[in-house]
């Protein structure tokens, strides 16, 4: 097992790097990318600047049509860009097609070859790159045991299911170790359950291979539950860059706030403003303090949006919102409850369920009070 | 659940009509065969069972020449009309869209619509000019003629092959480090191959079957199969005829078949 152990140190020695605060291992600057031309031109990615260090789980995360995919196939090669450079590994990869790229892809539809066997299916890298098949043989040997599937390698992607083909076409594309996995939504076509296992068998591989990961998705929840980064995507654009935490608890804007979780938006007025922080006014007449985006200095007396996650929110005796329960929707463990304020506006919290008592019914009067430091300003 | 939309089948005498079309397309063919086995010399009068009309064939030095000539022309045409038609149709869905696609579509495509008789003249106004300029008199012209006029009945069936093929599966293989070489020789070809030997199979029948072209490009002593059995019918008619004939049949519907299964085949 002499093979395996230098794998763990490399794999120590690249997560020790990431632990680090990380070289890059992409870079990619003010990448545009236009489709078409004259008035049919469409801007599918818009001065995108990204660093991915090295060994992280990074995802992109955004609406259908954001741009996700552009941006992975213009990693992979598979696309030119307009204008703008990535770089992979301190390289510019401009002008290298997919094969000469360290990079590998585990597409949404698996893309396994038909006529090759699952064992065949995961060598094709390797033998492409002209390796010797004693190496090649005992590679797809003990990619079919990381990924579990030893009992189906000499069978056809047609013979196996949906979830074991999504394993296999994982193995090909580690096979040959790249520097990159780029993974463009690989879970979307499974059922839930499956899903769930999946994800986990992803981070196991991720951590145990130590490569680094570009994952896509639209699923928040898979977002932030798998990733050491998320990048939020939004028409071509980058928002906000950050671990999960910070992605939601200290949104950058309105955009990532409402499609992260979900959220309760307070119309409000600066008192003061020192720094990342800064006193405001609610409708309500409540003063209270609230974060403040990096960079961002809210004038005094200016308006802004302020931000309240449901679960730093609770009703008690006395606080800082007043209104009446519009509806309340029984979740198990919980009720959300929908309350419309007397100062105009809907505000959503999460009430826990406990045995013996009952949630307030749809037309009571109810007091809302803010955790500490559960508001945030957003950028306007 | 029932189809409750427009049925064809529902319309009266539907049926009667099926049965008649059938009845009128298949009864000569089955006559054809059925005579071929008559010990009589005649195509009208049973006179028993024999195989005395196949022997008479197979022993006579004409047919098996021309039926040689038939074979091989269609062998070597089809498999070069293969050969151009599996290049065009790579060009006309694998290269992003170039200026003039659609007319190179139409010109592959040409002989479809072009009446068999006007391709023959024009061959053979072309072909007689070359003979006199280059004293070359050998089978070349009927090899080009045949390839000519096969290439689109192989195109159709590889283009539509390669118009069903997910193109992903080209473009993974790039990822994983093959070369475009290598992609088309690791991916797309074997992938497409069913749709090569069905396009190679209806080559080679159509090539097979040809009269009109051959007609008109071959020089003396050159007759395939049909245009001899052509030559025959205006002399005497013996079974003999239908002997080749059932033969020629046996191998065309072979092929098709062979053609039908490839074709239906999903990648
Ligand atoms: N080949 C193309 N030609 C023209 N427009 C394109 C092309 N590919 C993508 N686009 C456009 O670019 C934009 C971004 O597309 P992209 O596929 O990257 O979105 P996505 O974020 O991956 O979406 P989804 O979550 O639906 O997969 C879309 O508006 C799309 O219509
Ligand atoms: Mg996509």
């Amino acid at each position: 097992m002499a093979a395996d152990g230098t794998a763990d140190v490399e794999t120590r020695a690249r997560r020790d790097g990431a632990a680090a605060g990380g070289t890059a291992e992409i870079e990619i600057v003010g990448l545009t990318k236009v489709f078409g031309r004259g008035s049919e031109a469409a801007r599918a990615l818009d001065e995108v600047n990204l660093t991915v260090r090295r060994g992280e789980f990074f995802t992109l995360l955004g609406p259908s049509g954001c741009g996700k995919t552009t941006l992975l196939r213009m990693i992979a090669g598979f696309e030119q860009p307009t204008r703008g450079a990535i770089r992979i590994d301190g390289r510019d990869v401009a002008g290298l097609g997919p094969n000469r790229r360290p990079v590998n892809t585990v597409f949404q539809s698996y893309a396994l070859f038909p006529h090759m066997t699952a064992a065949e299916n995961i060598g094709f890298g390797l033998r492409m790159l002209g390796r010797p098949r004693r190496e090649v043989e005992a590679k797809v040997a003990e990619m079919l045991r990381l990924v579990r599937m030893e009992p189906m390698a000499n069978r056809r992607p047609a013979a196996i299911s949906g979830g074991q083909q999504q394993r296999v076409a994982l193995a090909r594309a580690l096979a040959p170790r790249p520097r990159v996995l780029l993974l463009d939504e690989p879970l979307s076509a499974l059922d839930l359950k499956l899903r769930k296992e999946m994800q986990g068998e992803l981070k196991r591989l991720q951590a145990e291979t130590g490569i680094t990961f570009v994952f896509v998705t639209h699923d928040q929840e898979e977002a932030l539950t798998m990733s050491d980064r998320i990048a939020v995507m939004d028409r071509g654009r980058i928002l906000q860059v950050g671990s999960p935490r910070a992605i939601y608890d200290r949104p950058a804007d309105r955009f990532v706030a409402d499609f992260i979780g979900d959220t309760n938006f307070l119309e409000a007025v600066v008192v003061r403003s020192v720094g990342d922080a800064a006193t405001v006014r609610l409708p309500s007449g409540a003063v209270r303090a609230a974060s403040v985006p990096e960079g961002l200095a809210p004038v005094a007396g200016g308006r802004v949006t302020v931000v309240v996650r449901p679960e730093h929110a609770a009703l008690a005796e006395d606080g800082e919102l007043v209104g009446v329960v519009e509806e309340a929707v029984y979740f198990g463990t919980d009720t959300h409850l929908h309350v419309r304020l007397d100062t105009g506006g809907r505000f959503t919290l999460r009430r826990q369920n406990m045995a013996g008592d009952h949630a307030p019914e749809p037309g009571a009067a109810v007091t809302i009070r803010i955790a500490e430091s559960g508001l945030r300003v957003l950028r306007p | 659940m029932r189809e409750r939309g427009f049925s064809i089948a529902r319309i009266p005498g539907f049926g009667v009509v099926a049965a008649l079309t059938f009845f009128l397309l298949y009864l000569p063919i089955v006559t054809l065969v059925v005579f071929s086995f008559n010990e009589a010399a005649s195509l009208s009068r049973w006179g028993g069972f024999s195989l005395h009309w196949y022997e008479t064939a197979f022993r006579n030095a004409q047919v098996r020449d021309v039926a040689w000539r038939s074979l091989w022309l269609a062998t070597v045409a089809a498999g070069l009309a293969t050969t151009l038609a599996t290049m065009a149709a790579l060009a006309t869905t694998r290269t992003s869209r170039f200026k003039g696609q659609t007319m190179i579509y139409a010109l592959i495509n040409q002989p479809l619509m072009v009446p068999e008789i006007v391709t023959g003249v024009a061959l053979l106004i072309v072909f007689a000019a070359i003979r006199v300029q280059t004293g070359y008199y050998g089978m070349g012209y009927l090899v080009l003629a045949h390839t000519a006029f096969c290439i689109p009945f192989a195109y159709l069936p590889i283009r539509a092959r390669l118009e069903t093929m997910d193109l992903t599966l080209e473009r993974a293989a790039a990822d994983l480090y093959a070369s475009p070489w290598q992609v088309f020789r690791t991916v797309t070809l074997p992938l497409l191959l069913p749709g090569i030997v069905a396009g190679f199979m209806l080559a080679f029948v159509i090539s097979l079957d040809t009269v009109v072209i051959t007609e008109f490009v071959k020089a003396a002593g050159q007759d395939t199969l049909p245009t001899w059995m052509l030559g025959q019918l205006r002399r005497q008619v013996t079974p003999e005829l239908n002997a080749i004939a059932t033969v020629f049949l046996m191998l065309s519907v072979l092929a098709v078949t062979v053609f039908f299964i490839l074709s239906r085949r999903r990648p």
